[in-house]
């Protein structure tokens, strides 16, 4: 295409560019992983180059932090969130697109709502509710707060609205109850958004730190969050420890982002449903 | 002739349907016989697709009664009425490939799965799908996609098709092929078919009968013949035929109190014709001349055969037309009156 | 005849009706138990104060008084600003890098995965990061660099009261990249391609293709940036407390580690503390409010 036929000068130009933005991005990526591979007291030497490569340090951090442990909980508490969060999102966007109900309108207006309120003006009362039902360390306490959320419902509702009446009313003629036609039509065709989705309450709860902080007293329900934060607090705290632990807890995550990136981008654009 | 459906005649009775509080049909008592190609034939905003929608259960009257053969249906929810219905944008599955878009009804129904495949090839191979079976419905063409939804409609073998606007999302040509083989696979399953349309060339060229309708009402239903021969109203004059019928004015083609109306083919250019036309267009179609004229502010048109000589722009032409070509309408009511 | 049907209809009316209770349900109990609920409770102790023995109620005129403290307007200046560095800086770049990564050339999807890889890190991942980078005592860039910049070493960025909010609105920035990239990056592909087609015909060069073209059709997809953006600048909590605990002298203490931070006047007192959170939800509903008045009157949604 003729826009894209740019220049051999202008093509090097960008390609410089993108190059030193790559750079300055991975810029802190790089040190920190290259920290995480030197024993303890080379960290400062020569702080760019990977003399010394060693896995000791990174050993070391599993074991101090009990990362292993604050890996499987923050790995059972985000593919818990995720599943139920995807599937309470798809069903409540469902009954809202293709149910016909009284009041769906309010209804929805008001779960709507609940996006304007940030999640620190009800930590505190989540707190003590948690504490009552005697959730405190416990998975159900890290994860039934997000079990659901108007993000999600909001977000699978927009592509439920592309799919076409017309659908519904063919899948109805053809004697396809609401379930049938949700499993066998409105869910394939919103699959890249429910990826998305998916991904976004994966990456969210993994990510979540205040709300474990608060929940948990036992160190046998850290996450990884609060495992790097109780590496660096703890007593006598090792720098090469606390970065090699960052890494640790990065890695995963890495690789799921590669693997989905581009369901990702696919998701958000939507769309693409077509009849 | 292979028939395969029970006998089902559809029969409306009494049908209104509101809206919010806006009536959309009102009071439709409708008789569908049989095996017939009943077209409802209108503008937008007609009722006839929430006519044709109440046929198959996708709107409930507000009053009224839906029979199909000796079942009152009214009350029944779509899937139990054996109706199959194809829709305008024809709604298929766009993540399923073709032979899983036509069999899906049969799979709804648990059909097993080697009878369901062997339905859906011979209703594919009706349609000459056989080719497309393992396609994405978007790797098809326009026309493809219609037979598919047809397909998909014949392999429930449903005693009633109901088709709303099915042809108008192709182009003129392929509009022109698929209404030969419409009617072709209506004589072929000897099934009722309700065709909704807006195109008076469809209603004329497939329908064995023609309701034609105007807001909310029924104007007229009969034959194409009995509707363009004897339209029953000004409405249905104006609305089926190209060019429409002339309108004239009362008093202004012959005495009396009746509007006139004549088809454009039925009108003469006399020397002593009763009507004076001054001529504002002449147009050449090569088979024949469309003459385009103002009798006070009426619009009138003359077709002529192509080898008259025909009036130059700005002449003033004179008028006539046999009796039994006058179509005579109450000035108040606009509904025929046979003298 | 009208009586059957309306029982008829009536029936199938409230099947739909126990259908969607069964369908929302889920996610009704969850947002009203863990949102509505904690809301309105929260409004309430708000005029309370907390302590290990217990509450005692001081009355509405708690939010008042909290407002003017000069704790909460210190913190919300602080938020204001670090929201103003953190927002359009960061939109701007994610905004360039997205454009920048947008044409179809050689090992563009290797670019891709480097700008979108910090949606990786965590808050804790990405504040530990940045501390490393820049604390006196072990940072590299503190190390290398100090000789130009002395103020890396003494006192150090993040301890520096001139210079600690920055610190932290860089690392908040970097972490963030990643997202705004992504979305932008989505918001861009969905810019139908004959736009940019007739711009170019028409004589259009890339910047007036830029301005003229992809920032109005991308508009709603940089309103939806920054909505989360600002939120996320408001509710920073784990960057501030693992880079500076909220010092150099309250320099880096944001509304919302007011409320939840160590060592300040609301810790375990979770009566001071739902204050504090309802003050900042009403903030936050203010500026949604302005944002999407001024906002949606420039955005072009497509159709």
């Amino acid at each position: 295409m003729a826009i894209d036929n740019v220049s051999g000068a202008r093509k090097f130009g960008r390609y410089v560019l993108l190059i030193v933005m790559a750079f300055i991005v991975l810029f802190p990526i790089y040190v920190i992983v290259i920290g995480a591979l030197k024993p303890g007291d080379q960290l400062r030497n020569q702080p760019l180059l990977p003399n010394h490569v060693t896995l000791d340090t990174l050993r070391a951090a599993w074991r101090n932090g009990h990362l292993g442990r604050a890996l499987a909980n923050s790995a059972v508490v985000a593919v818990l969130v995720t599943v139920a969060q995807v599937v309470t999102s798809v069903l409540a966007a469902y009954a809202f697109v293709f149910v016909r109900f009284p009041g769906r309108n309010i209804v929805f207006v008001l779960f709507l709502a609940t996006l304007l309120v940030p999640l620190e003006a009800t930590l505190a009362i989540n707190r003590r509710t948690i504490e009552d039902l005697g959730w405190l360390n416990s998975y159900q306490g890290l994860a039934v707060p997000f079990l659901a959320t108007a993000f999600g419902i909001f977000l699978i509702r927009q592509v439920f609205l592309q799919i076409p009446k017309e659908m519904r009313e063919a899948a109805s003629m053809d004697g396809l109850g609401h379930f049938g036609f949700m499993r066998e039509v409105a869910v394939p065709l919103s699959r890249p958004t429910i990826g998305a989705l998916a991904l976004f309450a994966f990456l969210t709860s993994w990510n979540q730190y205040l709300w474990p902080v608060l929940v948990t007293t036992d160190e046998g329900y850290n996450t990884v969050q609060t495992g790097i934060k109780a590496l660096k607090q703890g007593a006598g705290s090792n720098p090469s420890l606390v970065i090699a632990g960052t890494v640790i807890v990065a890695l995963p995550i890495f690789v799921v982002l590669i693997i989905f990136q581009r369901q990702l981008v696919r998701g958000l654009t939507a769309g693409a449903v077509k009849g | 002739m292979t028939r395969f459906a029970p006998v089902a005649n559809v029969r409306l009775q009494n049908i209104t349907k509101q809206f919010d509080g806006v009536t959309a049909v009102e009071n439709i008592d409708l008789e569908i016989a049989d095996g017939e190609f009943m077209i409802l034939l209108g503008p937008s905003g007609c009722g006839k697709s929430t006519l044709l929608r109440m046929i198959a259960g996708l709107e409930d009257p507000t009053e009224g009664d839906v029979w199909i053969g000796d079942t009152l249906v009214t009350d029944i929810l779509p899937k139990e009425r054996d109706v199959a219905m194809v829709f305008q944008s024809y709604a298929l599955y766009p993540h399923k490939t073709v032979l899983a878009n036509i069999e899906f009804p049969l799979k709804v129904r648990k059909v097993d799965k080697a009878q369901r495949a062997g339905e859906a090839r011979v209703a594919a191979g009706l349609l000459g799908l056989s080719e497309y079976l393992n396609r994405k419905p978007g790797q098809l063409s326009g026309g493809q996609r219609q037979r598919v939804a047809l397909a998909r409609a014949i392999v429930r073998k449903p005693a009633v098709f109901c088709m709303d606007e099915p042809l108008s999302n192709l182009d003129a040509k392929l509009r022109g092929e698929t209404r030969a083989e419409l009617i072709a696979l209506h004589q072929r399953l000897a099934t009722t078919f309700v065709y909704v349309t807006h195109d008076q060339i469809e209603a004329m060229t497939m329908g064995t009968r023609i309701a034609v309708m105007s807001r909310g009402h029924i104007e007229q239903v009969g034959t194409p013949h009995e509707v363009y021969d004897k339209p029953a109203s000004v409405f249905v004059a104006g609305f089926v035929g190209t060019p429409p019928m002339n309108v004239l004015p009362v008093g202004s083609l012959e005495p009396g109190q009746h509007l006139v109306g004549v088809r454009p083919e039925h009108l003469e250019i006399t020397a002593d014709g009763p009507l004076a036309m001054e001529v504002t267009l002449v147009e050449q179609l090569g088979h024949e001349v469309l003459v385009t004229g103002k009798v006070g502010d009426t619009r009138v048109v003359v077709r002529q055969p192509v080898h008259t000589v025909s009036p130059a722009i700005g002449d003033t032409v004179h008028l006539d037309a046999d009796e039994p070509n006058r179509h005579r309408f109450n000035a108040v009511t606009e509904k025929r009156v046979d003298v | 005849m009208t009586a059957r049907r309306s029982a008829a209809l009536r029936r199938r009316t409230w099947r739909e009706s126990g259908l969607a209770l069964v369908m929302l349900g889920p996610s009704a109990v969850i947002l009203v138990g863990f949102v509505f609920y904690p809301l309105i409770k929260a409004v309430f102790l708000g005029r309370q104060r907390c302590g290990v023995r217990g509450c005692r109620t001081t009355g509405w005129d708690q939010y008042i008084d909290a407002f003017r403290s000069n704790e909460f307007q210190d913190a919300l200046i602080v938020t204001l600003k670090y929201a103003l560095i953190t927002v359009p800086i960061g939109l701007a770049l994610g905004v360039a890098l997205a454009v920048l990564a947008d044409k179809y050339l050689r090992g563009m999807s290797i670019f891709r995965t480097i700008f979108s890889s910090t949606v990786a890190t965590s808050v804790a991942v990405a504040s530990v990061m940045w501390f490393f980078l820049l604390d006196p005592n072990v940072g590299f860039v503190s190390d290398a660099l100090h000789s130009w910049f002395p103020v890396l070493k003494t006192p150090g960025l993040l301890q520096d009261e001139n210079t600690a909010l920055w610190a932290v609105s860089m690392s908040s920035i970097w972490a963030n990249l990643g997202f705004t990239f992504i979305v932008v990056t989505a918001g861009l592909q969905s810019v139908p391609k004959d736009l940019y087609e007739s711009a170019y015909v028409d004589g259009a060069g890339g910047f007036m293709r830029f301005t003229n073209v992809t920032l109005p059709m991308i508009s709603p997809t940089l309103l939806f940036a920054s909505v989360v953006l600002l939120s996320r600048a408001f509710q920073s909590f784990g960057d501030i407390e693992l880079l500076t605990g909220g010092g150099p002298k309250s320099n880096t203490t944001t509304v919302t580690y007011l409320a939840f931070g160590k060592g300040l006047p609301t810790a375990g007192d979770d009566g001071l503390r739902s204050t504090v959170s309802i003050l900042l939800f009403f903030v936050l509903l203010i500026l949604a409010l302005v944002q999407f008045r001024g906002l949606e009157k420039r955005v072009h949604y497509g159709n």
